[in-house]
């Protein structure tokens, strides 16, 4: 068990332009279960390998305790690694793959059995030990690998997008089981993955990257409440948070024929970086329907902004509307959550208004969070 | 697009209609028969080294065939009592052996090394590897003569050893280099999380790996060694001739010892392929493992 620290972290591949991972600072704690999230190239899967020590760090370090592990090779930091896809040895049955590590630590036979029939017991492995690789489906293989980390017993968990290989519904249910282990075993475990329902339903912490800086580290309530900047804002959620550009009036934001209120920090803080706009973030959750009575601009037409339904997507409990909103003179696109029992059909048109103290407001020109 | 339509349009191509003949009766018979024609030198062989010298000299091998008596072990008894075919007999193993346990241990750590390890110059230095391969042995047979009268070891198994060990290794290294770097990375990669040196590396994991490839390896070199003459011809004396020497030593201006040369090239033929057949299953596949893998 261990602490996992990126200190300005930082790996410059040569010949390129930019860092591939810039100047990373991350306090992992000890047991925690850290998400690495970011669409592809964003430096998730570098960072990673920086810790496990297959890619070199030109600058900072990285520390696993208080061991200062930035140039030690691979097999001298304690930890193992669950890879993509699995690179289990094809030429070893399971219960060798699994015993490999221990193997090479000198650890006695009797020991390294048992040790590999218990990880195999909580992996569901036990009848398949004698087999070799290829004579497994996608899902044990997955499991092999996983097995081969637990069975180490190491400081440190590295998983590299190890469900990607899988099916969706295996992927829901293999996501659950390696989240229950890690919380059993209590290993300090850092997660890479592109995919964001991944990361806020498995980790303790999300640290969402883009090129290669850290946009923000957050539990993964605190990151869709309270996203730190545009990129995460629109990351994080699925169907993703409308964002949309608005004028600032007195006392809020112009919202189609609403004002929203907008607390007077945001404003003046957009006001002063000189801005005339700022950028409105609003779940699709966070929409109201407008009828007739809510406050207008415009006499004799609703408040709000007039959404033209373009498809519906009914999931039951709940359905998803995605239209188009004529916002500032350019046509946006919004999705607004509906009740399942109600959904409206298609090329109807839905006055929303977005709800007070629910909204994110961001500055148009730096993208930062204005509001609290 | 049209390139890649037309041709389904019209079904399928010659190729592929000769192919899907290939069960009938009329291509199998051809097929044999062009196996049995091309046996028909090695039969020969095997059916002369079972008859007399006096029927040798004066009738045609098939006429076995009508008088199946003539067949007789004689040869092969005289061979394994001539001490100097035995002898080379025993120098052909110890040549072939060591040049080829040799040519794979040096050519797999160094495929390694080429495929997996960072050093400065390694491209350079592969490639220029790869630019040895197109020396021909004649252009080295004078300097490496020189070289070998130096150090004294001219004429000797230990020259005969080395310098086949040293034309077999260009290609033994840009072979398995080559297929070794299709090992995928995250294997390597593993094995070192799982805290494996190189050196534990290459024998439990690389080489295990790469044995497809090492067979097929070790069956080419077995066979340019045991079949090579003029290496052996030039680099080794009397006493570390190998059987193809022996053989050709054999024949003599008037006549030739005919029953030993039989008998004596049936077996240095038999021997590599029973190498060959040890090692087939891994050998054909060893030929498709970097085609399709």
């Amino acid at each position: 068990m261990a602490t996992v620290t990126f200190d300005k972290a930082t790996r410059r591949y040569p010949g390129a332009e930019r860092a591939a991972v810039d100047k990373l600072e991350i306090e992992i704690a000890d047991g925690e279960f850290l998400v690495l999230v970011g669409p592809s190239g964003c430096g998730k899967s570098t960072s990673l390998r920086m810790l496990a020590g297959l890619e070199d760090v030109n600058d900072g370090a990285i520390r696993i305790g208080d061991r200062d592990v930035t140039h030690l090779p691979p097999k001298d930091r304690d930890i193992a690694m669950v890879f993509q896809n699995y690179a289990l040895y094809p030429h070893m049955t399971v219960a060798d793959n699994m015993g490999f590590a221990l193997k090479i630590a000198g650890v006695n036979k009797a020991e390294i059995r048992t040790r590999v029939e218990e990880a195999a017991k909580i992996l569901d492995l036990t009848e398949y030990l004698g087999r070799k690789p290829k004579a497994l489906s996608g899902g044990q293989r997955q499991r092999v690998a996983m097995g081969r980390a637990i069975v180490r017993e190491p400081q440190v968990f590295l998983m590299d997008e190890p469900l990607s290989n899988l099916d969706a519904k295996l992927r829901v249910q293999t996501r659950t089981q390696i989240a229950g282990l890690q919380r059993r075993l209590g290993t300090t475990t850092v997660y890479v993955t592109h995919d964001q329902v991944e990361a806020m339903t498995m980790g303790d912490r999300v640290a969402v990257l883009k090129d290669g800086l850290l946009q923000q580290v957050d539990s993964p309530r605190n990151m869709y409440d309270r996203p730190a900047n545009l990129f995460v804002a629109g990351f994080i959620g699925s169907p993703a948070m409308n964002l949309v550009e608005v004028p600032i009036t007195d006392g809020g934001v112009t919202f189609g024929n609403s004002i929203v209120p907008v607390s007077r920090e945001a404003l003046t803080a957009a006001a002063e970086g000189g801005d005339r706009t700022v950028t409105v973030g609003v779940r699709p959750e966070h929409f109201d329907i407008a009828g007739c009575e809510a406050a207008s601009l415009a006499k004799d037409e609703p408040a709000g902004v007039a959404v033209t339904v373009n498809v519906v997507e009914e999931l039951g409990a709940d359905g998803y509307v995605y239209g188009t909103a004529e916002i500032g003179g350019t046509p946006t696109d919004i999705v607004v959550r509906v009740g399942g029992r109600h959904v409206p059909m298609k090329g109807e048109v839905l006055h929303v208004v977005p709800r007070a103290g629910e909204i994110h407001v961001f500055s148009t020109s730096t993208g930062e969070r204005l509001s609290d | 697009m049209t390139a890649i339509d037309t041709p389904a349009r019209r079904g399928p191509g010659p190729a592929a209609r000769l192919a899907a003949r290939a069960g009938s009766g009329a291509v199998r018979v051809g097929l044999l028969l062009t196996a049995v024609f091309w046996l028909v030198p090695t039969v020969g062989l095997l059916i002369s080294s079972l008859r007399g010298p006096a029927d040798i000299s004066t009738t045609g091998w098939w006429r076995v065939f009508t008088d199946p008596a003539q067949l007789t072990l004689h040869n092969y008894a005289d061979l394994m009592g001539n001490s100097t075919i035995t002898h080379a007999l025993l120098n052909s193993v110890l040549i072939t052996v060591p040049a080829t346990v040799l040519v794979i241990v040096i050519g797999a750590m160094a495929g390694y090394a080429f495929a997996w390890l960072e050093f400065p110059g390694r491209d350079w230095l592969f490639l220029l590897l790869i630019a040895l391969l197109v020396v021909p042995i004649q252009v080295a047979l004078i300097p490496v003569t020189k070289l070998y009268a130096t150090f004294g070891i001219f004429g000797s198994l230990v020259g005969v050893i080395l310098f086949h060990t040293a034309f077999g290794l260009p290609f033994a290294i840009f072979l398995l280099r080559n297929f070794f770097a299709e090992i995928p990375r995250e294997l390597l990669e593993a094995g070192r999380l799982d805290g494996a040196g190189e050196l534990r590396l290459f024998a439990r994991v690389v080489v295990p790996l790469g044995g497809p490839a090492i067979a097929s390896l070790a069956i080419f070199q077995f066979l340019w060694v045991w079949n090579d003459m003029l290496v052996a011809l030039i680099f080794a004396n009397s006493g570390s001739a190998p059987l193809t020497v022996a053989l050709q030593q054999q024949t003599r201006q008037f006549g030739d010892n005919i029953d030993v040369l039989s008998s004596g090239a049936f077996l240095s033929m038999v021997i590599p392929l029973a190498v060959f057949f040890a090692f087939q299953r891994q050998f054909v596949s060893g030929i498709t493992a970097g085609a399709v893998k």
